[in-house]
């Protein structure tokens, strides 16, 4: 499902030259569940804007579903995201002039969904994330566990094959972070890929393998045997 | 994204922001009112002017003599001659001698304008007299001392009574009064209404000039005008041997020549007035630059989300392009209900044009896309992560 070759990235910082990724081989199957863990300036939100098609290595080969997706311009890596990825992000990323159905929908207005269909499929996955009755709240009227909700229900509401989830609970209490966590789990016995992005242990022991990332380098992956 | 969805977000980002939203479009509104309200003047001005020309007849052709060396005149019989033998171009003719004369009626006096004619004149300019008679041949013939007077004089020399049948002096000479035009301009003084006619050849006398140096000649068909006047032009040279000896005008000329003064003057105007719609302009484009700013996170959300650049492109632009059509609109309002205004104050005849109307609105929709497509393009072009990370 995702399988990184080699992977570099470089950043050109003035005259020093930043490795922020150092030849990164990864894959990550269907239905796994994955966390990429390290420490700050490791390397692992690059890995995350890679995998999350914000960003494209400056080496090596990203095979996203079987397509090589290294060299896409903007737009290309727009749709993608589009139709494959789900974000959840720390800080929600809400927008905070939309109510709750209006962001839901989000997704599904860039997919071309008539508007119809697209409250259909919003309120489906609000209920899922049972919050559907908030659903005319504006999120600034929301806690922040029930906008983490919100935010799933949007990176949900296109189908996406992979969800993508930085920091999810990093914003949160202990108690409301393991709420979203358990939701997370559940959601991957459904039979969601879901990658986990943390510098949190706790958090990363959710998953079912673990990938530590240090100076760019993957220095530890549990899952390695397991995917071979 | 389709165009509903980014109209919505358009009116409720600037619903957001009242007073952000009003003084943004303000530009827009002072630029599209200006534009309206001098076009509507210029309007009402030029078709004023148009109308009263052409209550003197648009297929009405002035003939002015100078003359040349010892050959100074125009008969009488060659314009007759002249208009016998192009009945399908020209219809009647009329000598026109002015003079300024005194008139009085005991102690009655008043400076006034005699304007010679024959009995065709009434007609060629459609005058009317509401009491007596106008002018007649025979009068002309028989170089009779007869007048018909304006309602300014009958007030000013016969306090109001009726004239007809009464004598005045026009430079110390008694004329019989034999009819009273009708009122056209209120009795006001050197109105239309301040005029005395009598027989040109009583005038060209009174005038101290045996010569007549000017006729109204009118036209079968304003439409052959040019044609009409090229005949004239040609039956005068063959008289006079000389361009300069003579001038043929045309009051559709006349009308012609107005228009295009006040229609170049109106387009000074307005260009000076489009100016602020420039700098209305501008002001969108700031604001806009603000607000890309401002929502770099959302951008960044959006394109996470999978927007492309014509998406977030599309989204910036249509909201600068309502805010300037809003400002458009409200100007257009603004702009008509000050032109009527302004038609009432000044006692002018305003005329709204549509297609000024339509112009103006169309101009602050592009204005709004001209302007709001740096800052959409700015926004467009943003990179997802950095937006993303935005504070």
């Amino acid at each position: 499902m995702i399988r990184f070759e080699n992977i570099h990235k470089i950043y050109n910082m003035g005259e020093n030259e930043v490795r922020a990724l150092d030849g990164i081989t990864l894959d990550i199957r269907e239905k796994e569940m994955a966390a990429i863990i390290g420490q700050s300036g490791s390397g692992k939100s690059t890995c995350m804007n890679i995998i999350g098609c914000l960003d494209v290595p400056t080496e090596g080969k990203y095979y996203l579903n079987g397509r090589d997706v290294s060299d896409l311009k903007d737009d290309e890596l727009a749709e993608i995201r589009n139709k494959t990825l789900g974000f959840i992000f720390q800080q929600y990323n809400l927008i905070p002039k939309l109510n709750v159905l209006e962001n839901v929908e989000l997704p599904l207005v860039y997919k071309g969904v008539l508007e119809k269909d697209r409250i259909d499929i919003a309120m489906e996955v609000l209920k899922k994330v049972g919050i559907e009755e908030k659903r005319n709240s504006m999120p600034s009227q929301l806690s922040g566990g029930q906008q983490q909700r919100v935010s799933i229900a949007r990176a949900l509401a296109g189908n996406p094959s992979i969800i993508l989830a930085d920091e999810p609970t990093g914003a949160l209490d202990t108690k409301t972070g393991q709420e979203v966590l358990e939701f997370m789990q559940q959601l991957n016995e459904e039979g969601n890929t879901i990658i986990l992005i943390t510098h949190d242990m706790l958090v990363a022991e959710k998953a079912k393998r673990i990938i530590r990332i240090s100076d760019g380098k993957i220095v530890e992956d549990s899952g390695r045997e397991a995917a071979k | 994204m389709n165009f509903k969805q980014s109209f919505k977000l358009a009116i409720k980002s600037l619903k957001s922001s009242k007073m952000r939203a009003f003084l943004t479009m303000l530009g827009i509104i002072i630029g599209v009112a200006s534009v309206i309200i001098l076009v509507s003047i210029m309007n009402g001005l030029s078709k004023d002017m148009t109308s009263r020309f052409e209550s003197m007849g648009t297929n009405t052709i002035t003939v002015n003599v100078m003359g040349r060396g010892t050959n100074r005149a125009l008969a009488i019989e060659e314009v007759e001659k002249m208009v016998e033998e192009n009945p399908d171009y020209l219809d009647r003719y009329s000598p026109r001698v002015t003079a300024s004369v005194t008139a009085k009626r005991d102690v009655n006096s008043a400076s006034t304008t005699v304007t010679g004619v024959n009995e065709s004149y009434d007609d060629m300019q459609s005058i009317a007299v509401t009491d007596g008679r106008f002018i007649q041949y025979i009068d002309a013939e028989r170089r009779q001392k007869v007048c018909v007077i304006g309602t300014y004089l009958v007030q000013e020399l016969f306090d109001g009574m009726d004239p007809v049948g009464e004598t005045l002096k026009i430079n110390g000479s008694a004329y019989m009064v034999i009819g009273v035009l009708e009122e056209t301009a209120d009795s006001e003084e050197s109105s239309g209404d301040d005029i005395i006619y009598i027989p040109y050849t009583t005038a060209t006398r009174l005038a101290g000039s045996a010569t007549i140096g000017s006729y109204y000649i009118t036209a079968v068909d304003a439409d052959k005008i040019e044609n009409t006047m090229a005949i004239v032009e040609r039956t005068l040279y063959s008289v006079f041997g000389d361009e300069d000896a003579y001038r043929v005008t045309s009051m559709s000329e006349m009308i012609d020549t107005v228009n295009e003064m006040t229609n170049s003057i109106a387009l000074v105007l307005v260009g000076i007035a489009g100016i602020s719609l420039v700098v209305g302009g501008i002001g969108i484009m700031n604001i806009m630059l603000v607000s890309v700013t401002e929502r770099t996170r959302e951008i960044g959300i959006r394109k996470s989300l999978g927007a492309k650049r014509k998406d977030i492109m599309r989204q910036f632009i249509i909201e600068a392009a309502t805010t300037s059509s809003m400002g458009g609109v409200v100007g257009i309002l603004f702009g008509l209900g000050a032109a009527y205004v302004a038609g009432i104050l000044m006692d002018l005849s305003v005329a709204p044009s549509w297609n000024a109307v339509f112009i103006a609105f169309s101009v602050s929709v592009a204005i709004g896309m001209i302007f709001g497509y740096f800052p959409a393009n700015k926004a467009a072009k943003m990179n997802p992560i950095d937006a993303l990370r935005y504070d």
